[in-house]
């Protein structure tokens, strides 16, 4: 078990394994974004409320739950690291923030651009998207305290104790916000708390979501690789592998 | 459980650079050991390794038979570190910042002690001027009177004689002798030459990254 | 490679019993809170000067929105809330750094008691010196802000709670950035966004009081926050402090 952790913790079998898997998650990321965008833009029914503009949901909700576990992982891995010295999981935490951030600002431009037809403007304050502008916030925070070290190490490690407060963070942040929203604002209606959605409906949403999921481990294998080549560039293996490419 | 502090196959990397491999040390009773070496050879964080401060390093560190993670509390109850910055606070008096230490230190609030190692440092007189008013020397002093006040085997020192003047360099050489006479050992890094004695030991840190793959 | 080098034959073997760990920690604990309250009563000025400031942005408000009554009593909580907020996170900023650049912290890491619990210590100092006062203050700008009757005890109390949460909270970012020469603004993009739960019940709580509702659970839920960051905060300020003593 020991022994396996640590050869999975090694930069060089990291970076071999990942070239195996990596096309089969781009792959099956790719068919299934296809699938679920042409099922739910153009094959869905459109709802009987809001008509075809709650198909944004089909972009929202994916990147707002990936925004979420991008940021569970980052805490994960800055644990793994702490704990286990295991380098791999900081440089996949590194390449995650900014990942992370950008689903956070898609879930939340579209829900703005959901907001037009909706509520009529493009920004309200609610529950859930003032969650994602915290938590868009903290994604911030970590990516400026990581770059703002001049040590790696350093960095690495502050980056890694902050993810861990954030994610300790955020649950109670999202109560506390949602208990402020229902004490200010009637209880409207939200783009995803609906009753109960015909399956014609959530079941592109699902493929949506997984499809989302393998994308997100796609980038990350591909960006964890570039990382470990950037920080390995010393290192025997990887100048035998660049004077193979040459 | 006797005094020693081992070093086996130390190693430390920073930021893809090897400061130093392959470092075996054994620190006894009795002994001053110098380490030595060029700017940048990674002295100031062998001590810090050392002292247990970076826990960023490869290798096996030990105290007495223990390993030093497991004996952490025990090392730190002997050890005495002085940094390059001297850690006393300008705003207080040499009195009041020799109070603080000696808490830390879980002894007793003694003035008396305190008092006597202000004077055998030499700042009779200053006790009770806050120590900002004092010049770099006299503030260093402040600090190395804790290696009389606090009774501590250990003593890791980095560049304990800056800013001190001959008189006093000569006073502070004589202590550490001592101190190895008296069965403490004493970790120091200095550009001062110090003079050869029997108790006196060198560790040559080489040029950084010699062995770092180039 | 390094060279270990012997200089003289084996040093006269004397086996000196080495030191046993001593307690000490309530001595070590109160000297450091000792210590940070001297320090900081004679450079009073760093006292000062978040009062001030929670004054000047108050003062700002009715300049800056309309000095009418109704429509500032309406925002009073969270005006006052959120400038003894701005002012708490001020003060942060040196909470660790005097320590960090004269050689203290290192010295305090090196002491055998633990770190998360003498951190604590400076903390504690932080919040009596800043969170307390500014809680005190409070009502007083709140009359300034015609900030309706029967709420001026829950607005002290509630500062008084939610100030020592916040003193917890921004010292782990303290921590963070000590070792930055220019962590400040750094300090604030990390830590604001962590506040926000204290802002949402402690403003809650001088709202209830406005509108006649109870207050106990807004100040149960701000106890709760405060013994949550209680427990984590001390550990995370002293992991974080080992990682800038070593930037």
């Amino acid at each position: 078990m020991w022994a396996f952790i640590h050869k999975l913790g090694s930069p060089k079998w990291f970076y071999g394994i990942s070239q195996r898997l990596q096309p089969w998650f781009w792959v099956v990321a790719l068919v299934l974004i296809a699938v679920g965008t042409v099922w739910g833009l153009a094959f869905a029914p459109a709802d009987y409320q809001q008509g075809n503009s709650f198909r944004i949901i089909y972009v929202h909700v994916p990147s707002a739950f990936l925004a979420q576990s991008i940021f569970v992982t980052m805490a994960v891995a800055g644990v793994i690291f702490m704990v286990w010295k295991i380098k791999i999981a900081d440089m996949a935490a590194a390449v995650m923030a900014p990942l992370g951030a950008a689903m956070t600002f898609i879930s939340l431009f579209s829900g703005a651009v959901w907001g037009v037809p909706t509520w009529g403007t493009w920004w309200m304050w609610d529950a859930r998207l003032t969650s994602m502008l915290i938590l868009l916030f903290l994604y911030l925070g970590v990516i400026a305290l990581r770059g703002a070290f001049a040590s790696r190490d350093s960095a690495s490690r502050a980056a890694s104790v902050l993810a861990m407060v954030g994610v300790i963070n955020i649950p109670i942040i999202k109560y506390s916000v949602d208990w402020w929203y229902t004490l200010h604002q009637p209880a409207s209606f939200t783009l995803t708390e609906r009753p109960a959605m015909p399956t014609e409906m959530w079941l592109p949403l699902l493929i949506m979501v997984v499809g989302f999921y393998c994308f997100f481990i796609a980038v990350t294998l591909l960006r964890t690789r570039t990382e470990i080549l950037r920080r390995e560039a010393n290192k025997r293996w990887v100048r035998e592998l660049a004077g193979e490419a040459n | 459980m006797s005094l020693r502090l081992q070093a086996r196959n130390l190693a430390c990397e920073r930021d893809d650079r090897w400061l130093f491999r392959g470092l075996d040390l054994d620190i006894r009773a009795g002994e001053i050991v110098r380490v030595e070496g060029p700017n940048g050879s990674g002295k100031t964080t062998l001590l810090k390794i050392l002292s247990g401060q970076l826990a960023d390093y490869e290798g096996d560190l030990f105290w007495g038979e223990r390993p030093m993670r497991q004996a952490r509390e025990a090392f730190l109850s002997n050890l005495l570190y002085l940094g390059h910055a001297p850690g006393v606070k300008a705003a207080l008096t040499p009195l009041e910042n020799l109070a603080w230490y000696q808490a830390l230190a879980g002894q007793p609030r003694d003035e008396s002690s305190r008092l006597a190692a202000l004077e055998s440092i030499g700042l009779v007189g200053f006790e009770d001027v806050p120590t900002g008013q004092l010049s770099a020397g006299q503030q260093r002093r402040v600090a190395l009177a804790r290696l009389l006040l606090t009774p501590r085997p250990l003593w890791v020192l980095d560049e304990p004689f800056t800013a001190i003047d001959r008189d006093g360099v000569r006073d502070l050489e004589q202590r550490l002798v001592e101190h190895a006479r008296r069965g403490g050992c004493v970790l120091v890094t200095t550009h001062h030459e110090l003079t050869p004695c029997a108790e006196l030991r060198r560790v040559r840190l080489g040029a950084g990254g010699s062995d770092g793959g180039h | 490679m390094a060279v270990t080098e012997r200089m003289t034959t084996e040093a006269a073997d004397v086996d000196t019993p080495s030191v046993e760990p001593q307690g000490g920690l309530g001595v070590a604990f109160g000297a450091t809170v000792k210590r940070d309250l001297v320090l900081l009563l004679r450079r009073r000025s760093e006292v000062m000067n978040p009062l001030v400031f929670f004054a000047i942005v108050i003062t700002l408000f009715p300049i800056g929105i309309s000095p009418d009554p109704e429509l500032l009593a309406t925002i009073a909580p969270g005006l006052l809330w959120v400038a003894a907020l701005l002012a708490a996170l001020l003060s942060l900023d040196s909470l660790f750094r005097a320590d960090y650049d004269d050689g203290s912290l290192e010295q305090l890491l090196l002491t055998p008691q633990p770190l998360a619990l003498l951190s604590l210590a400076k903390v504690a100092v932080h919040w009596l010196l800043t969170g307390l006062p500014l809680a005190l203050m409070a009502p007083v700008l709140g009359i300034m802000l015609a900030l309706p009757a029967g709420s001026y005890a829950v607005l002290a109390l509630s500062l008084a709670l939610g100030s020592a949460s916040l003193s917890l909270i921004g010292a782990i970012g303290a921590a963070l950035t000590v070792g930055l020469s220019r962590g400040g603004v750094l300090l604030s993009l990390l830590v604001l966004p962590l506040y926000i739960p204290v802002l949402i019940f402690g403003a809650g709580a001088v709202q209830a009081a406005i509108l006649g509702d109870g207050v106990t659970a807004h100040l149960a839920i701000l106890g709760a926050l405060l013994a949550v960051a209680l427990i984590f905060a001390p550990w995370a300020i002293a992991a974080s402090l080992r990682i800038s003593i070593n930037g």
